[in-house]
């Protein structure tokens, strides 16, 4: 079935509340942006909250350790630095410090990316920090199915998942299986296979990856796209079976370089594939900066689908230099 | 109260004082690390914690040894715990500061300060929505009320009706600050009305008069469902850390309030009331002296943890 990235979230959320009643959902303004949700479950699952992320982050990490499975909204990712201590001090470490007396099945839903031209304070993409964190998993998908069938498997898990959802993507539509399909969390998908090289990205930036991998086509180079879905867990395998095939790697997302998630990517392929590397390893990123709202700026963040085939073209080069 | 209560109550608060002295005797002698002590507020713990029935929970933070033994800790393994040995309560991953203990229902003690105020909104929470009865204690310090969260877990738990007991054990410091340094009003009882709850205070010095305050504040929970805060007013006579000399803490203040102890003060209330006469209370501080001396054994006996628990509990 054909729907859109916001609905596939909400179908998950429907699916996964009837499947499991001690799942619920709260946020600002989630029991009023979400009438149907409320219907179907009622006021005590489906929660309106005051207008404080700290507290909202922590009632979650409460009841989870106590037998709920909360769902927190909390709108937007920069939001999240006020629930900092929450999410990282106490559900990612909680478990462990108690010598794994708690659990904490839990999800914190948040939207960041470029694409609304809101600017920083509401577009900043930080899922670099949470992968940084132990106890915690972080989910950034890409397409329609993905957001359902992976959020449906955050739900299940019993640890923190922190699930991003790329605030360009929320209303672009994309085929959706019917019925009860989980995708596990950990697993990457190749969006298009490919000899010449292998471009890594996740969220928005996997179809920027697809639309270059189209161009460098007709150029008859064939790139390899894999989208990480999830980046903690990190699939590494599907990187490095892709890397062992094109000996190239290029990757790509939107949130700033330095200690982000392509750092990690690029040094798990440095330490674990050198000898089938025929090229330097490329990053491509948003720049250390603020996220800015002007569109003509907000656009020159973002990596774009012809700077990919400029490095992709500019490592292909090296093909032909002499070896040894 | 009775005297089999009251005495029951000095032989708990006996026990708190023997714990944490044996803990500052050991941190001397490098035995283990420096930890909180509650010495001084061992009438604000038994008080509370007494007045709870065995299905309620706890919340607390980094100075829990005396909730945590007045619940029915096992010295023992409380001491193997700050040891960092396998035999502790959280196998050794805690240490002192967030001992917690899902069997004596004190749960997710945090050491942030203000933590156990983000906690407890999502316990009680947990516990109305799964229909098991009983109210959630949330320990925390004047400190701790000067946080933001403080106010967010108070307002959240009075719109969503929550059945929470905030006790802020207002020992009169926050670390090397003096509370009258980082608040305008003599506590933070008065916030309970601005949250359109209800609030008590009480003398955290007296077993009697916590214990009575805390019961008082629970029946209304149980009645209305709603939260309460309860500020007892206390001291801490120690530092804020083993070692600290208290250097900065003006002496007549701490004279003040070490003629209040609350032992001495139990101590004279029941031979003056014909309770108890000195040689039983005698007997009861050679005995708990004599139940540390062998947890120590314990501790001292049990093995540190496997390597391989380095990285074991992270994901469940
Ligand atoms: C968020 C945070 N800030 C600072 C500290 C360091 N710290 C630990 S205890 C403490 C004092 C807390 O005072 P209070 O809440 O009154 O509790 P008390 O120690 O007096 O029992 C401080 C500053 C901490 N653990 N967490
Ligand atoms: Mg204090």
């Amino acid at each position: 079935m054909e729907m859109t990235v916001n609905d596939a979230i909400s179908a998950a959320l429907a699916e996964e509340m009837r499947r499991e009643p001690t799942v619920l959902i709260f946020g600002e303004g989630v029991a009023t942006k979400r009438p149907d949700l409320l219907g179907e479950f009622g006021a005590t699952r489906v929660r309106n909250t005051p207008l404080a992320e700290g507290i909202i982050a922590g009632t979650a990490v409460g009841a989870a350790a106590m037998g709920l499975r909360p769902v927190v909204d909390l709108l937007f990712v920069p939001f999240l630095c006020y629930a900092m201590d929450e999410i990282v001090n106490s559900a990612g470490k909680l478990r462990y410090m108690s010598g794994g007396q708690f659990s904490f099945p839990m999800v914190v839903l948040a939207m960041t990316g470029t694409g609304w031209g809101v600017g920083a304070q509401h577009n900043h993409n930080l899922e670099a920090w949470f992968v940084h964190a132990p106890g915690l998993k972080v989910v950034m998908p890409s397409t329609a199915a993905d957001f359902k069938g992976l959020l449906k498997s955050a739900i299940r898990d019993d640890n923190p998942v922190l699930f991003f959802t790329d605030l360009a993507l929320g209303y672009t539509a994309g085929s959706v299986p019917d019925g009860d399909e989980a995708i596990p969390l950990g697993s990457a998908a190749i969006r298009r296979e490919g000899g010449d090289v292998t471009l890594v990205s996740y969220a928005k930036t996997v179809h920027t990856c697809v639309a270059a991998a189209e161009a460098l086509a007709e150029r008859g180079v064939e790139a390899e796209v894999i989208d990480l879905r999830t980046l903690k867990p990190l699939d590494e395998g599907a990187i490095l079976r892709s890397v062992a095939k094109t000996g190239r790697l290029v990757v790509v997302h939107e949130a700033s370089g330095m200690c982000g998630v392509g750092a990690e990517i690029a040094a798990l392929v440095a330490g674990k594939a050198f000898h089938h590397l025929r090229a330097p390893i490329v990053r491509l990123t948003g720049p250390d900066a603020p996220a800015p709202s002007s569109f003509a700026l907000e656009q020159a963040f973002v990596p774009q689908a012809d700077d990919i085939v400029t490095a992709v073209e500019g490592i292909l080069e090296d093909r032909a230099a002499p070896v040894g | 109260m009775r005297a089999n209560t009251l005495i029951q109550a000095y032989e708990r608060m006996a026990l708190i004082r023997a714990y944490e002295n044996t803990v500052v005797s050991l941190a001397g002698q490098h035995r283990l690390p420096g930890t909180c002590t509650s010495i001084g507020q061992e009438a604000s713990a038994v008080g509370v914690v007494s007045a709870l029935s065995s299905d309620d929970l706890i919340l607390t933070n980094h100075r829990s040894a005396g909730h945590l033994l007045a619940r029915g800790a096992d010295p023992a393994r409380m001491l193997a715990e700050v040891m960092g040995k396998s035999g502790g309560y959280c196998g050794g991953k805690s240490g002192s500061l967030h001992i917690s203990s899902k069997e004596l229902g004190v749960v997710l003690t945090s050491t942030i300060v203000g933590g156990e105020l983000s906690l407890v909104t999502g316990v009680a929470l947990a516990r109305t929505m799964l229909g098991q009865a009983g109210v959630v204690a949330c320990f925390f310090g004047d400190g701790a009320a000067c946080q933001g969260r403080f106010h967010e877990s108070l307002n959240l738990a009075a719109v969503w009706k929550l059945p929470i007991l905030y006790v802020c054990e207002n020992n009169q410091w926050q670390a090397f600050v003096h509370r009258q340094e980082t608040m305008l009003a003599d506590g933070v009882v008065g916030h309970a009305a601005g949250h359109g709850i209800g609030g008590s205070r009480v003398d955290g010095m007296d077993v009697e008069a916590v214990r009575e305050a805390a019961e008082h504040a629970i029946s209304r929970i149980r009645e209305t469902g709603a939260p309460h805060l309860l500020e007892v007013m206390t001291y801490r006579l120690r530092g804020h850390f083993e070692p600290d000399d208290q250097a900065y803490v003006d002496p007549a203040e701490l004279a003040r309030w070490r003629a209040r102890d609350p032992l001495v003060l139990l101590r004279r209330r029941l031979i003056e009331s014909g309770m108890a006469d000195e040689a039983d209370l005698d007997r009861i501080d050679v005995e708990v002296g004599v139940r540390l001396d062998r947890a120590v054994g314990v501790a001292d006996a049990s093995p540190y943890p496997e390597r391989r628990e380095l990285t074991s509990d992270v994901y469940a």
